[in-house]
């Protein structure tokens, strides 16, 4: 058997590891465009801030792939997919023949066509390790910052960037930070915390063009800046198997097998849609543990194991300049909320089921929340009330909970001293 | 792949539990490597890897089930959490404090330290004759190290 993966991120790294659980023979070659052993991609803002560095930012041990058998063509882009054939033809001209393919080819950054835009030099992408370095490159003591987009990946650049002693402006359309996992309370939280930390914003507005390195607002305000940084969003990246004649939408469509259209040729990762349990929608959902759980249902059904994956949600775990968010699931539904100024809760739930929260500040034990979101947990069978104030196994019953730590002690080596309490 | 699988894991009984919180005092003492438990606890307010949940009489402890799916090993951003031998174990060094272990762990069973990283049950075994320090404290019989069925 030959595995091809095109991809060398999290979503390959899932794949790889699943497949050899299953098979350790079989032939994996990893085709992926950055010259890097396999990195976190996430960490690129903790590597401005001088909190992580190149050696500790790789995602795997640097004997990954020899442990794990693998093939290395790195520099190289897949150019086309010959579906007949079942091979891949390489931008060098090379074909590499696959009798399992893996797409695991994540998203670009999208550069919007802003008239002005192509002029200009000092303007960043912030998604690639190449990316921050060229940005790091271009920062001196003083420089304004224009960053175009107020979502997780322009505010983690500003975070990275902040100990630069830069000046740090934010412009996006939407009227709010954090718009994709934050409703207009905690976001409008969210945002002040960041103007207390020097980020200016320029919210609701959009650049309608560049006048050298002067923005202009579709308000008529202007903001001179020095660098510019883009963080608008990402695309996934579909054309190999959309010039291959395979299902396609804004992502590759896959299903709970992690299959795409196209015998043979399974998808994982940024580039592709999948369901969201927590509303039922088919959507892009481009998180990092969304990744490695495709990219694993992937690599084990391509090992020949039939693994179901049909419990995606988008979930983000984020700091901001010490304060931390934590945010699972759709925002639907009543709400339970809680909120003293420094932290913020709030909790989505309708039929018997609980949808979404926010969780600013205050964190702990969140994942209690993001297991009755992917379980579908009836609330009528947990005590939600508690739950709502305080995250843990103490709102189930004695029965889930004897199961969940572990079941009945056995009698014979459970109380040496045996008196039974809580009964 | 894997050698020397630890199949043992710390189970609760909470029919046992007394809600004394020794096992939150064994556990923060295990990662401090000192000799002496009144000693290395003294005026520190303990950050433990096991917590009792207590309420209207009834009480039980959480640590790490170290799980055969581990969510948090699969999330992790950075790497830093791995499996091996059937124990789940932070790089400290590595990880970054983003917190998406705690968003994705079912039980509540990681907390942030004092420094930002993570932490969680390690299974102090190594250095504690081959039993967790929360269970061979535990004065009733409450937290057993066990290998059970899955």
């Amino acid at each position: 058997m030959k595995y091809v993966i095109i991809g060398n991120s999290t979503a390959a790294v899932g794949a790889v590891e699943a497949i050899r659980r299953n098979d350790r023979n079989g032939r994996i070659v990893i085709i992926g465009n950055e010259k890097y052993h396999v990195y976190s991609r996430p960490l690129i803002s903790y590597l401005l801030l001088g909190k992580t560095d190149e050696e500790r930012m790789k995602y795997r041990g640097d004997d990954f792939y020899s442990t794990h058998q693998c093939e290395l063509k790195l520099g190289r882009t897949a150019q086309k997919i010959d579906v007949e054939q079942k091979c891949v033809i390489l931008d060098n001209g090379e074909t590499e023949s696959y009798d399992r393919l893996l797409l695991a080819t994540g998203s670009s950054p999208v550069v919007p066509p802003i008239p002005g835009l192509d002029k200009m030099e000092k303007k960043f992408t912030f998604t690639t390790l190449d990316d921050a370095r060229a940005l790091e490159e271009a920062l001196f003591e003083g420089a304004r910052v224009l960053i175009l987009g107020a979502g997780l990946i322009g505010l983690k650049c500003a975070e990275g960037i902040s100990k630069k002693k830069v000046e740090i402006i934010c412009v996006d359309l939407s009227p709010k930070v954090l718009s994709s996992i934050l409703d207009d309370q905690s976001s409008e939280m969210v945002r002040k915390h960041l103007e207390d930390h020097h980020i200016r914003f320029y919210l609701g507005r959009q650049v309608t063009g560049f006048e050298g390195y002067t923005a202009v607002l579709n308000d008529g305000t202007q903001i001179p800046f020095d660098v510019l940084v883009l963080a608008v969003g990402v695309r996934p990246n579909i054309s190999l198997l959309r010039d291959a004649g395979g299902r396609t939408n804004r992502g590759i469509l896959i299903d709970d097998h992690c299959r795409t259209s196209i015998p043979d040729i399974y998808a994982a990762g940024d580039c592709c849609e999948s369901l969201d349990v927590s509303s039922g929608e088919t959507k892009i959902m481009a998180l990092l543990p969304n990744a490695y759980m495709q990219g694993e249902c992937a690599g084990m059904n391509m090992s020949g194991v039939d693994y179901v994956f049909d419990k995606a949600i988008p979930m983000n775990a984020i700091g901001l300049f010490g304060k931390h968010i934590i945010t699972a699931g759709t925002y639907k539904g009543d709400t339970y909320f809680e909120s003293d100024g420094e932290h913020f809760k709030k909790l989505f739930y309708s039929d018997n089921k609980l949808n979404g929260f926010i969780l600013i500040g205050n964190i702990e034990k969140a994942g209690i929340y993001t297991a009755l979101i992917r379980e579908k947990t009836p609330l009528d069978t947990i005590d939600f009330e508690l739950i709502c104030q305080t995250p843990g196994l103490m709102a189930f019953s004695r029965e889930t909970r004897a199961e969940k730590l572990g079941g009945v002690v056995n009698v014979s080596v459970s109380s040496p001293i045996g008196i039974s309490c809580a009964e | 792949m894997v050698v020397n699988c630890q199949l043992k894991r710390v189970y609760v009984n909470e029919k046992w539990c007394l809600g004394c919180h020794l096992c939150e005092y064994y556990c923060a003492f295990a990662s401090t490597g000192e000799k002496d438990m009144a000693r290395a606890l003294k005026d520190i307010r303990i950050n433990p890897r096991i917590r009792v949940e207590e309420r209207n009489g009834i009480s039980f402890a959480v640590s790490c089930r170290h799980c055969t799916e581990p969510l948090c090993v699969k999330g992790c951003i950075t790497g830093a959490l791995s499996k091996s031998g059937g124990i789940i174990t932070v790089d400290r060094n590595r990880c970054i404090g983003c917190y998406t272990c705690i968003l994705s762990c079912p039980y509540g069973a990681v907390s942030p330290s004092e420094d930002g990283a993570i932490q969680k049950c390690e299974l102090c075994i190594k250095t504690h004759e081959g039993t967790p320090r929360c269970v061979s404290g535990c004065p009733n019989g409450a937290i057993v190290f066990e290998e059970r069925g899955e």
